[in-house]
């Protein structure tokens, strides 16, 4: 019996070219916008379209809102009433600037296959350190350049060693990083616990390190105000500078240095690394503590934004920098743009009743576009087959 | 001579995978009572043909006949339900179980209770029958890799197998144990059976085939060649598509000064045991020493202790008047000192960097590509485009990924990096392992020319006809230690052999 049917086959791409992680991103994002849409509607809200609506114009602003701004820029006047103006743009930014940062530490461990998820802790002992500079070490009459600069280099001292923990017990003893990296979280949340909520750092009962000196914290575009009225309650701030030029040097290290060299042969095939003479112990320790480095400069410039180190210190940066990460597919440079995108997420879902559903969200969107993956390596094609007579019973 | 009938017959067989055309409107057909070769390059489509008919793949067109039935087959217990069995490359044996255990792995019956002895009696049996001696009762990772391959014969007889497909039964075997299995596979055409033997060995394909069928680019090329007077560069000219030199002329060249020099030299496995004992050698400039052996005696760890991967437990090693030790500077050393990795593609190569990356993996520190802490990615361009064009690599762009390489091509990246500065000790291990004719040959000569130009070269191998074309000196390798060494001219192939074997050579 001869019968003409189809079947779906998935076959190995020989060719990756460049635009399927583009397109395999963007799909993961609309798919997961999708799926989320249903987790919406089951949430009680009616009208999930509306919602994405008001996430995005919470999150970024509407072209109206820009158009306002940019009238009352040139015009030299305050935001006219009922525009958001800059507004949601200057949250986003102010978010994007330590996931950004945390995304940077991710994506150089990763590219060595070195699971770091331990860039939440390195940043809270970063923050921890730059607090410390700043509240106890350095007198508040410090200029602020001086002051910050040496906040950034507790912060980046701190995570570094942070992360160099693990990367040493990887090099000397190959203990899985995954869990050292998982634990060692845990290990800093409270250590930061013991010093802000419980410990020598709280002001009375408020488990806060109280307002730090002005000198401590980032200069806002609010602070130009009186000459430029339309930047009145914007917070923004120059840590997102410190993100985009780590983005463009980590760049530069992957993809011109010697290093970076070192580091793409040993994450692609640590065999041939040895057999090239890279050392892999040093490159696991160095490539360790740089992640924690950036990681821990995330925390300093979340403090520094911040202007306070509290009981509230936000935990979960580290892991949506993993997220950011992998949806940047590693390129530094993407990780600007994806950033960004995150942050204007997490604001414009801030106040989303229940509040999980930014979490839920980046949850989905992660998921998504790993599934996604899928398209790098594969095709589908549906072909049609001859069927011939039908195997008789195998019978020993 | 009569027709004897058709063990199996493939018709019009089209097997497509992504981007390449495997086979293309294949036919193929083996009698009754013959062993038939199939003879091709890597690639050729050898493999996807005879895993279509062992039931691994299914084809996109055309149809398989056997006993002239039609047949479809879902999966290889299929076929051999039609007799049809296929021995593969490696053994698909489980080592902790014992020979008869094997033998019922994956079968149907028994369904429930298992009577060993009824089975290890069939075995016995089965094996005095075609001369296929093995305890039943052993373990199969207490037997050598010749025994091993007599149980998977074994095991194909006993699921009742007429046609046994063979896929380069013999790249494992010593040269005794390829005369044994030749001396079986003649036995069992005599009962009836019939055999495809896959190879791209010609001198074996001249000895045990009947008829040879060639395939290349995927398409039958000679059908049905009968064996007898055909000789070698007939079959290679049909497989390559154009002559090929078998030897490369080897010039009289006097040794100069010693290069490499190894005393006593010991090292363990990866498995922590000894795996070099006592290996002393000597190569000179303009020297080859072939080390002869079967795989896993001690030729990888001694190739590794001479590069630095792997540290020796005691003894020395020496280039020139520089130990070769943990205190070595390998970054000055290492552009003296080329290797060529037994696993080109693990360990050779970085498979998702660019062809011109993988070109400075062994100079990326030193300049004209190090610049200051960075890559000069001009010089490194410069660098690819000259090695590409020099020795020959097909690819589409120096930016291509090493992984979309052939074999072939891989290996000639791999040269091209490793020899390219004139090493003046040149360390190969299996450089042409899996290799069609055609690359054999091109590294052939490219070793003979350094030779030539004055490298002490150090050429590990289990081809023997590689050995004894190319070497000056011959050292026979046999669980770790040097057990013969003599002079490549007038060497005995048989005593290398026995040697590779484990029997000592005569004083």
């Amino acid at each position: 019996m001869n019968l003409l049917s189809r079947r779906i086959r998935i076959e190995a791409r020989l060719d990756n070219p460049g635009w399927i992680g583009v397109v395999s991103s963007i799909l993961g994002i609309v798919l997961a916008l999708i799926v989320g849409g249903f987790v919406l509607r089951a949430a009680g809200a009616n009208d999930p379209i509306g919602t994405y609506q008001e996430i995005f114009k919470e999150g970024f602003g509407t072209p109206a809102d820009w158009q306002a701004g940019i009238t009352a820029l040139l015009a030299n006047t305050d935001c006219p009433k009922g525009s958001l103006c800059f507004g949601p743009l200057s949250d986003t930014l102010v978010k994007a600037s330590p996931i950004l940062l945390t995304a940077l530490a991710c994506i150089i461990a990763f590219r060595m296959k070195l699971w770091n998820i331990g860039a939440d802790g390195q940043m809270f002992m970063g923050a921890w350190a730059a607090t410390g500079v700043a509240v106890f070490l350095l007198p508040p009459t410090t200029d602020r350049p001086v002051m910050l600069a040496a906040m950034a280099l507790a912060g980046i001292l701190a995570g570094l060693l942070y992360g160099a923990i693990p990367g040493f017990l990887k090099a000397r003893l190959n203990i899985n990083e995954i869990i050292t990296t998982l634990m060692l979280n845990y290990i800093a949340y409270k250590w930061m616990e013991y010093f802000v909520v419980v410990g020598p750092w709280s002001i009375g009962d408020f488990e806060s390190t109280g307002k730090f000196p002005a000198a401590a914290s980032w200069p806002r575009l609010t602070e130009l105000s009186d000459r430029i009225p339309v930047l009145s309650g914007l917070t923004v701030h120059p840590g997102i500078f410190l993100g985009i030029v780590a983005a463009i040097l980590l760049a530069w290290i992957l993809y011109r240095s010697r290093w970076g060299y070192e580091i793409r042969v040993i994450g692609n095939n640590p065999k041939a690394a040895r057999y090239a003479g890279i050392s892999l112990r040093r490159n696991i320790i160095l490539v360790m503590g740089l992640s924690g480095a950036l990681a821990g400069l995330a925390g300093m410039n979340e403090v520094a934004a911040l202007r306070e180190l509290n009981g509230r210190f936000q935990r979960g940066f580290g892991f949506t920098g993993v997220i950011i990460a992998w949806l940047a597919r590693l390129n530094p440079l993407a990780a600007i743009l994806v950033a960004f995108l995150f942050g204007g997420l997490i604001v414009g879902t801030q106040l989303i009743q229940p509040q999980g559903i930014a979490s839920m969200l980046q949850g989905v969107i992660l998921f998504v576009v790993v599934g996604t993956e899928l398209l790098f390596h594969y095709r589908v094609r549906v072909e049609k087959i001859e069927q011939v007579t039908a195997a008789p019973e195998a019978s020993p | 001579m009569t027709e004897a009938p058709n063990a199996f017959e493939m018709r019009g067989i089209v097997k497509r995978f992504p981007g390449v055309l495997a086979n293309d409107r294949v036919d193929f057909a083996c009698q009754v009572g013959e062993v038939h070769a199939l003879l091709g390059e890597n690639g050729a489509g050898k493999s996807t043909l005879m895993n279509i008919l062992a039931g691994m793949y299914r084809p996109d067109v055309g149809e398989i006949l056997v006993k002239n039935q039609r047949v479809s087959f879902h999966s290889p217990q299929d076929a051999i339900a039609h007799g049809i069995g296929m021995i593969h490359q490696h053994f698909m044996l489980v080592p902790s179980h014992t020979v008869a255990e094997n033998m019922v792995l994956g079968l149907n019956q028994p369904r429930f209770l298992l009577n060993l002895s009824h089975i290890e009696e069939q075995v016995r049996a089965l094996g005095e029958q075609y001369g296929l001696v093995v305890n039943p009762r052993a373990k199969i990772w207490e037997l050598s890799v010749g025994e091993q391959q007599r149980v998977e014969v074994l095991k194909m007889l006993f699921r009742g197998a007429k046609v046994l497909i063979m896929d380069e039964p013999t790249a494992v075997l010593t040269p005794q144990e390829v005369e044994t299995l030749f001396l079986t596979l003649r036995d069992m055409i005599k009962q009836g059976h019939s055999i495809v033997f896959i190879s791209h060995k010609l001198d074996e394909v001249v000895s045990i085939a009947d008829r040879v069928t060639v395939l290349r680019y995927g398409r039958v090329t000679a059908a049905n060649v009968p064996a007898q007077g055909t000789t070698k560069s007939q079959l290679a000219r049909l497989m390559v598509g154009r002559e090929v030199l078998f030897l490369v002329e080897k010039e009289k060249i006097e040794p100069g000064e010693i290069i490499l020099t190894t005393d006593r030299l010991c090292a363990y496995n990866d498995r922590g045991l000894p795996a070099l004992r006592d290996v002393s050698l000597q190569i000179r400039a303009g020297e080859i020493l072939a080390i002869a052996g079967v795989a896993g005696n001690g030729q990888r760890e001694l190739a590794e202790v001479l590069t630095g991967l792997r540290s020796a437990t005691s003894g020395s090693a020496h280039f020139e008047k520089t130990p070769l030790d943990n205190h070595t500077n390998w970054l000055e050393i290492g552009q003296h000192l080329a290797h060529i990795p037994e696993d080109r593609a693990a360990v050779g190569s970085v498979p998702s960097l660019s062809i011109a990356e993988n070109l400075i993996l062994k100079r990326f520190k030193r300049p004209p590509i190090a610049k200051g802490w960075s890559i000069n990615k001009a010089a490194v361009r410069q660098n690819a485009t000259r090695l590409v064009q020099e020795y020959n690599i097909a690819t589409p762009t120096v930016e291509t990924p090493a992984r979309m390489l052939s074999g072939g091509n891989l290996q000639k990246v791999i040269l091209a990096r490793e020899t390219s500065e004139k090493p003046k000790l040149l360390i190969a291990d299996q450089p042409t392992r899996g290799l069609d004719v055609g690359a054999i040959e091109s590294i052939h000569r490219l070793l003979m020319e350094h030779r030539n130009r004055g490298a002490a070269i150090l050429l590990i191998s289990e081809e023997l006809d590689e050995i004894f074309s190319l070497a000056d000196r011959i050292a026979v390798m046999y669980e770790g230690q040097i057990v013969g060494e003599m002079p490549a001219e007038g060497a005995d192939i048989h005593q290398i052999g026995l040697m590779m074997a484990g029997v000592k050579a005569e004083a």
